[in-house]
């Protein structure tokens, strides 16, 4: 219940100061704009959609993603965190938020995305959700840690786009990968050794996350 | 009786190269008011800091005992009040709010009657439902007392408690002070001589570094 008091502390902090969810819908619209005004009337080759979602995604979650740690170094509440809560409750917090974020952030990208891109059609459904499930998960496990990471550094804005690249690339790829696969219609079974590789990535971010929080938080 | 003991055993601090303090040993057993003084830069928050498990010493350890029971480090938030000009609370909240939220994110149970009592002690219970942003710096130190006594911890950390406070607001902490000294070990790290007269026993930073 910790976690989801703390989860609840950073929803009204937000609905307060709209220190994530402005950024974000912004960056969402604008992002989509440029695509669709690059593309103009040109006929966009179908694999090339799954991709360009892929790539609206991770420079959204680029965007919004780092404040569950950065707001509160920003704002000098990091100590007051340190002193009421052990690590383990915050990181299970601000996993639980960005977890949140990125799931309502998705869905929204997602259905903006196949209401503006006619060609982007998805055939298996199934294959699809899974990808999208588990992609979700990977991506707000690292974008945690990685804001957790990057919080107590003088060049937060520039830091995290840098770091997260090599660590979000294995689940972009496979994610990439996948959604081409479900727009091509393949069966879940010929797709699983990729389905495979997405879980082993969000088990991967998971464990090394909880072993490292400990001490990137304190000191 | 409060059945506290902190003990440091050969505390030593580096920044990079640069000594803090070194071979620092103490233990305070008995409850009471404790000071820690020195000159700027001797380490006195860094201390409170390594007290608190804020952060880590480079070498040597703080041993916390409740009960002969030592007190692991993931645990002792909830047995620490602690009080400094550089905590910083919820701006965005209201004293109430933070306080609610706080306590929840702790796992104990919101205590209206206290929450009264102390806003109450320190002036503030008309300004309870107003945004901590719009309060004033002594206001804002006045209430990291509250925050600091709310969930009744075993021991007090405070860091130049009377940092931006004026003279009623220094009054009714003092007041505080004394009474929660009775039961507990308040240990003040502080320049001011008039927080420095409240310590039964003072520990003087300069006399550990090489």
């Amino acid at each position: 219940m910790k976690p989801f008091a703390l989860f609840k502390k950073d929803y009204h902090s937000e609905l307060r100061t709209r220190y994530a969810i402005n950024s974000l819908a912004m960056f969402i619209i604008v992002a989509l704009s440029v695509i669709l005004f690059s593309i103009g009337n040109e006929k966009v080759p179908q694999n090339l959609t799954g991709g360009l979602l892929w790539v609206v995604i991770f420079f959204s979650a680029m965007s919004g993603l780092s404040r569950a740690f950065v707001s509160e170094e920003d704002r000098g509440t990091t100590l007051l965190l340190q002193l009421i809560a052990k690590p383990s409750t915050i990181f299970n917090g601000k996993l639980l938020f960005n977890l949140i974020l990125v799931f309502l952030m998705n869905i929204v990208i997602t259905l903006l995305y196949s209401a503006l891109f006619e060609e982007f059609i998805i055939r298996n459904i199934i294959l699809f959700l899974s990808t999208f499930f588990l992609a979700n998960i990977g991506l707000a496990v690292a974008s945690t840690i990685i804001a957790a990471i990057i919080s107590k550094a003088g060049a937060k804005g520039t830091l995290y786009p840098v770091l997260s690249f090599p660590i979000l690339l294995p689940l972009i790829l496979i994610s990439v990968m996948l959604t081409s696969y479900s727009m091509l219609g393949t069966s879940f079974d010929q797709a699983l050794v990729e389905i495979m590789v997405l879980v082993c990535y969000d088990i991967i971010m998971l464990t090394a996350s909880y072993m490292l929080f400990d001490f990137i938080w304190k000191d | 009786m409060n059945n506290y003991h902190l003990a440091a055993e050969q505390i030593t601090k580096k920044f990079g190269r640069r000594l803090i303090f070194s071979d620092l040993n103490f233990q305070f057993q008995k409850n009471g008011i404790y000071g820690i003084t020195g000159i700027n830069g001797s380490g006195k928050s860094t201390l409170i800091k390594i007290i608190a498990g804020i952060i880590s010493p480079s070498s040597g350890k703080v041993i916390h005992q409740f009960k002969n029971e030592i007190i692991d480090s993931t645990n002792l938030h909830n047995n620490i009040g602690f009080v400094a000009p550089y905590l910083i609370m919820y701006e965005e909240f209201s004293a109430w709010e933070n306080l609610k939220h706080i306590s929840k994110i702790r796992g104990i149970k919101f205590n209206t009657e206290l929450f009264n009592s102390l806003m109450d002690d320190f002036l503030l219970l008309d300004r309870k439902d107003d945004l901590i942003k719009t309060y004033s710096s002594g206001m804002k130190q006045r209430f990291k007392f509250i925050f600091a006594l709310m969930h009744t911890p075993k021991i007090l950390l405070l860091d130049e408690p009377t940092s931006n406070l004026d003279d009623a607001g220094k009054e009714s902490v003092y007041k505080i002070i004394k009474r929660e000294g009775q039961d507990k070990i308040v240990i003040i790290a502080s320049n001011e001589k008039s927080d420095l007269d409240l310590c039964n026993t003072k520990l003087e930073l300069q006399d550990f570094k090489l």
